[in-house]
């Protein structure tokens, strides 16, 4: 039997070595993704993103338990960053989620950001993937918020909460983060806090005046939580499950579900072909004789990207 | 390294001192590991479970609270029965070299003592980890 066949019986330790096989990019899983890829498309997915030690992974834990309760299955994934300097990472979102498992049926895997350009882990998709094809009625999503990576999440998800703090900035920095575009619920959490009262009328008057409180016919919400007592979460799941009836509504109409799946190849395509072609155009060292060549005054970057650029035909 | 490797650190039991294992867990980092730090007062059962679900290489346990003879075995068997044996399960604390031969002669890796150089630990999973789970065939 192989894992898939075991993972097709839902043997979560197949499911998780499935998971590993995606991330470490392993010969063949593209054959497995699209083995996989239609098996079920029923899971709503959640992705939760903002600064660091904003509180995610703890409102995570108390999303999962308003839906365990329900009596709906969890799949969780938590993205930490990798250092880029030694390649290692330190993945502690499960911390924050120790007593869930004895609530429902939960699965949470942690992944490094590996290499990927200091973004969401490029793997994060395929691994929801699984996660879908295995079953889970709820995947959440929680990622570090810088740059990218949001943009990554909220393509990926169907309602993408972002989650802010008194103490990460006023709502300009927000703005500047490129964090309005992405949010369909704003949660500013550690309401305990000072400051807390002052952003969320901030961030409310920045929506107002921006006209981005309505997007696609949606009025962005702006909710007080204190995530470690459990406070506003019911406001919080509330809202979500407003939004989801909001993007299935959105799904019927003609054209949006296109528009997704369009973004989804074109994001894929996109990093299949980054690699590969500049593994044919860098092959054996090329790379550090043009460093040479650009170090010496010889060349510059320019050209031999103009150079290069030339020898790609399809 | 090549292979990411994954460690699984877990401080099980009751006392609460976690700056062993905090500094265990920065230098596995800084040594390229992937490591998942689970928290305090984990049962054997949540290990094992988390250790499944993140397909780990290794778990680290640190137990100082002398229950290391029945917490070691504990997870031992769990691991067995579950069919994850092919993951290493090593550890520290205060154990005595009587105790830690103990479980090592029962199956368990290496188990360092208190003032064990993080580079020790390092080196030793490097040279334990390559090749150790089983492969399976996965289409
Ligand atoms: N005062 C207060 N502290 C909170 C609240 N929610 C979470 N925290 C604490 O904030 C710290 C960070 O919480 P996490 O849930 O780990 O935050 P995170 O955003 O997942 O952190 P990273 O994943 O490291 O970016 C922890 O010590 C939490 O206990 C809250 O509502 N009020
Ligand atoms: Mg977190």
């Amino acid at each position: 039997m192989t894992v898939l066949d075991r993972f097709y019986k839902k043997d979560r330790s197949a499911l998780s070595r499935i998971i590993s096989f995606i991330e470490n990019r392993e010969d063949g899983y593209l054959e497995l993704l699209s083995r996989i890829y239609n098996i079920s498309s029923n899971s709503y997915k959640i992705g939760i993103t903002g600064p660091p030690g904003s509180g995610k992974s703890t409102l995570v834990d108390k999303i999962a338990i308003r839906y365990l309760e329900k009596g709906f299955s969890v799949g969780i994934i938590a993205v930490d960053p990798t250092s880029p300097f030694t390649g290692g990472a330190l993945l502690g979102d499960r911390i924050r989620m120790q007593d869930l498992a004895s609530r429902g049926e939960v699965f949470i895997r942690s992944m490094a950001t590996r290499g990927s350009g200091g973004g969401l882990s490029e793997a994060t998709r395929e691994v929801a993937i699984a996660l879908e094809s295995y079953g889970f009625d709820i995947i959440l999503i929680e990622t570090v918020g810088v740059g990218q990576v949001e943009l990554d999440v909220a393509g990926l998800c169907d309602s993408t909460v972002v989650a802010l703090v008194p103490e990460s900035g006023d709502s300009v920095q927000t703005l500047k983060a490129g964090l309005m575009e992405i949010a369909n619920i704003f949660v500013v959490n550690k309401a305990d806090r000072e400051g807390s009262g002052r952003l969320v009328s901030e961030l409310r008057l920045m929506l107002e005046s921006r006209g981005q409180k309505q997007k696609e016919g949606w009025i962005l919400p702006v909710i007080k939580t204190e995530a470690i007592n459990g406070v506003g979460i019911d406001t919080l799941t509330d809202k979500i499950i407003d939004h989801r009836k909001h993007v299935e509504n959105l799904y019927t109409q003609s054209g949006y579900r296109e528009k997704r799946v369009k973004s989804e190849l074109i994001t894929i395509l996109d990093r299949k072909i980054r690699a590969r072609v500049l593994k044919e155009l860098l092959e054996d060292n090329s790379v550090d004789s043009y460093v040479k060549q650009i170090v010496n005054g010889e060349s510059d970057p320019y050209s031999i990207t103009e150079k290069l650029m030339r020898k790609i035909t399809i | 390294m090549e292979q990411k490797f994954r460690i699984l650190l877990a401080k099980p039991g009751l006392d609460g001192h976690d700056r062993g294992i905090k500094v265990i867990a920065a230098a596995l980092r800084d040594a390229g590991f992937e490591v998942i730090y689970t928290g305090l007062r984990q049962t054997p059962e949540q290990i094992v479970e988390a250790a499944i679900q993140e397909d780990v290489d290794a778990v680290g346990m640190s137990i100082l609270s002398g229950a290391h003879m029945t917490l070691f075995p504990a997870v031992m068997k769990l691991l067995k029965e579950k069919g994850a044996e092919d993951i290493l399960l090593f550890g520290g604390g205060i154990i005595s070299e009587q105790d830690a031969k103990k479980l090592q002669e029962a199956g368990c890796g290496r188990i360092f003592g208190p003032g064990a150089p993080t580079q020790t630990v390092i080196e030793y999973l490097k040279d334990t980890l390559p090749g150790r789970r089983k492969r399976e065939s996965i289409l």
